[in-house]
């Protein structure tokens, strides 16, 4: 147990370190490029090129430039933006660290819940027409794209239909803190709150179908209805419960793809001054040392989930712990 | 073990695995419907020059002063805004009469019919080219990391880890904005900054290991199999056994990957190109005509609605597709569909 937890450690230190290389490399060592030209932004003056070039250290070894750029982002926390001067990245990544999170939480229960009905009813009825139009509308909610739907959300919420009494209570688009006005804030991210957990609602109601329904094949499954437990108990109690396992490893993954992605863009689109929002506006301006800190941050932070979901799965299932 | 398997096996000529599959694949209705719609977007988009010419617009320059005839009447694309101050113009809004501005014109007066078809061929073309580059790298490293094992197994399968634990878009996103501006320069290959073979690399090298992984698998299961190990006894070059033992039997699981990864591609070049860091203007695509229509979102929403409405029904035809194929050549496989 104690081995693979730190196995597990030891593997997710790996995986950041190999990320920040990665990062490293992309940004500094692209072929062809010159890093100081884009740090500097466009029409950068000589002056402000030597500048660069000397605060980056671009005539050190590449190693030396490494470590330079890794402590600027950890460990002193003084990088700072090249548009805006003087501006500190640091802080203002952890400034909208709150407004993604209460995104994506608040996504990921609406996500649980609904997928968790869809998949139960669907696999109960399964072969039958609802089964069928379940599945489909899972299947048209993960080809849409999710900044398109929050357009489509924006449309017909802000503006169409704001007048009537379906979306009068939308407030205009934008965050509020949740310790400063908490039914604005719950008010704010309802829309955002659906748009993002569209995608996921069909991806895991599918998933979770198709999981119960293959277990529902097992021996397991025979012998409770040999003993005469109900259908309903039959699936809830026992189909469930093992489909469940592959739900909760999925969650790990996906929590990490919707941080790095779906949030970026469902961020962008309600105008929440978001981790990824901050990404897209640095990205507008080629503003790279705020992308850099960003992409570490975000990506650090889902190597993290997925390590922490894969030791939670060590302690509620003893035969991973072997494996 | 079933009653069809008995009568399969008992017509005299056995169908050969491929026949085999295309059949149950032709008996899925929802898949052949699938495909039908798939090709039918693939033809509208190939004669977007032809609609174009007949429509008598340039879709990729702005033309702001062109008029509109609409019932006998000369209309100017663009009209004196009726909202706010009155300063300023909104394009024409859709006239539905084909050749003639159908969806109406976006914030250049040009139109956005003809930008859509066009468009729809540059995020086709992206999506299908994308998923080669994918396959391609796919089943390079999975074939070197699950049959060679050892040392080149080890250096691949952590390189993939790496990739696989990095978000898609956040490594797309900083490959895309290192490259947009400059292009890139490997010696060999040089890819022009605006060129649209820069998105095809970058979607097709962020979803590498998501195939990799899986093919890898497979590999090392066929590496112990007899006729693997008896091949490699009889002292038949490596190569030789990659190319006529191996890579036929993970075909299978390629042939599914296609219209999965072509969903899975089509959606993240439109987000990227959303974010103006995919397809570069002049040129179009479904995701760069959504970002125009953005602007125009409430007084002319048919800019962005329509590509929108064209993504969700091309990815949702891949996606059928992706699902009967998947159940004719493969129904064992864990493959999930749009995970990104």
């Amino acid at each position: 147990m104690i081995f693979a937890l730190l196995q597990r450690i030891a593997q997710m230190l790996f995986v950041m370190f190999g990320i920040s290389v990665l990062v490293f490399l992309i940004f500094f060592a692209t072929p062809g490029t010159d890093p100081a030209a884009r740090i500097a932004g466009r029409n950068a003056s000589p002056e402000v090129l030597e500048a660069v070039r000397r605060s980056f250290g671009f005539d050190q070894p590449m190693y030396v430039q490494y470590l330079t750029m890794m402590k600027k982002i950890f460990i002193t926390g003084d990088l700072t933006s090249f548009v805006n001067r003087g501006w500190k990245v640091v802080p203002a990544v952890m400034d909208t660290i709150p407004v993604t999170l209460s995104l994506v939480f608040g996504a990921a229960i609406l996500w649980v819940v609904f997928a968790l009905i869809i998949g139960i009813v669907a696999a109960a009825t399964r072969g039958s027409w609802v089964d069928k139009t379940l599945m489909m509308l899972g299947l048209i909610g993960i080809s849409m794209p999710v900044y398109w739907l929050g357009e489509v959300m924006n449309l017909l919420s802000q503006n169409r239909y704001h007048d009537t009494w379906i979306f009068s209570w939308v407030p205009p688009l934008g965050y509020k803190n949740f310790s400063d006005d908490p039914k604005g804030w719950f008010l704010t991210l309802v829309i955002p709150w659906i748009t993002l957990s569209i995608l996921y609602i069909g991806l895991y109601g599918r998933v979770l179908r198709a999981a119960i329904v293959e277990s529902l094949q097992e021996d397991y499954i025979r012998t409770a209805r040999a003993k005469g437990l109900s259908e309903t108990r039959i699936l809830l109690r026992h189909a469930l419960r093992t489909s469940l396992v592959a739900f909760v490893t999925l969650f790990g993954l996906d929590f990490g793809a919707l941080v790095g992605g779906s949030a970026l863009l469902t961020e962008v689109v309600f105008g929440l001054q978001g981790l990824g929002k901050l990404t897209y506006d640095a990205l507008l301006n080629l503003d790279l040392p705020i992308i850099m800190t960003t992409v570490l941050y975000a990506s650090f932070f889902v190597v993290m989930a997925n390590a922490v979901v894969d030791l939670l799965y060590m302690l509620l299932d003893p035969r991973v712990r072997t494996a | 073990m079933t009653v069809a398997s008995g009568t399969l096996s008992a017509t005299p000529k056995s169908r050969g695995p491929w026949a085999t599959a295309l059949r149950r694949l032709l008996r899925d209705r929802a898949a052949v419907f699938a495909l039908f719609i798939f090709v039918l977007i693939v033809v509208l988009c190939l004669l977007a020059p032809v609609y174009a010419a007949w429509a008598n617009t340039d879709p990729f320059t702005s033309t702001l002063d062109a008029v509109v005839h609409i019932n006998g009447q000369d209309v100017p694309v663009m009209e004196q805004s009726t909202e706010g101050l009155g300063l300023g113009y909104t394009p024409i809004g859709p006239t539905w009469q084909i050749g003639n501005y159908f969806l109406g014109a976006d914030n250049q007066g040009r139109d956005v019919m003809a930008r859509l078809l066009y468009g729809g061929l540059n995020s086709l073309l992206i999506a299908g080219m994308a998923t080669v580059v994918t396959l391609f790298f796919a089943t390079l490293l999975g074939l070197a990391a699950g049959f060679f094992g050892g040392i080149i197994d080890t250096l691949i399968s952590r390189f993939l880890d790496i990739l696989w634990a990095f978000p898609v878009y956040l490594l797309a996103i900083s490959l895309s904005i290192v490259l947009i501006a400059q292009g890139l320069n490997l010696g060999i290959i040089t890819i022009e900054s605006g060129s649209l073979w820069l998105p095809i690399f970058i979607i097709g090298v962020v979803y590498v290991p998501y195939v990799a992984r899986p093919i890898r698998g497979q590999v090392l299961a066929l590496r112990e199999s007899d006729f693997v190990l008896a091949a490699i006894g009889l002292g038949v070059p490596s190569y030789r056994i990659l190319l006529r033992d191996i890579l036929p039997n993970v075909s299978t699981t390629l042939i599914v990957f296609v219209p999965i990864m072509m969903a899975l591609n089509m959606i993240t070049e439109s987000a990227l190109s959303f974010l103006s860091i995919g397809v570069q203007p002049p040129d179009a695509s479904w995701g760069t005509i959504i970002q125009d229509g953005q602007n125009l979102l409430y007084t002319r929403p048919m800019v962005a609605l329509a590509p929108g409405i064209a993504i969700v029904i091309t990815v949702l035809a891949l996606n059928v597709l992706g699902d009967g194929l998947r159940d004719a050549l493969d129904p064992r496989s864990k493959i999930r569909i749009g995970r990104s």
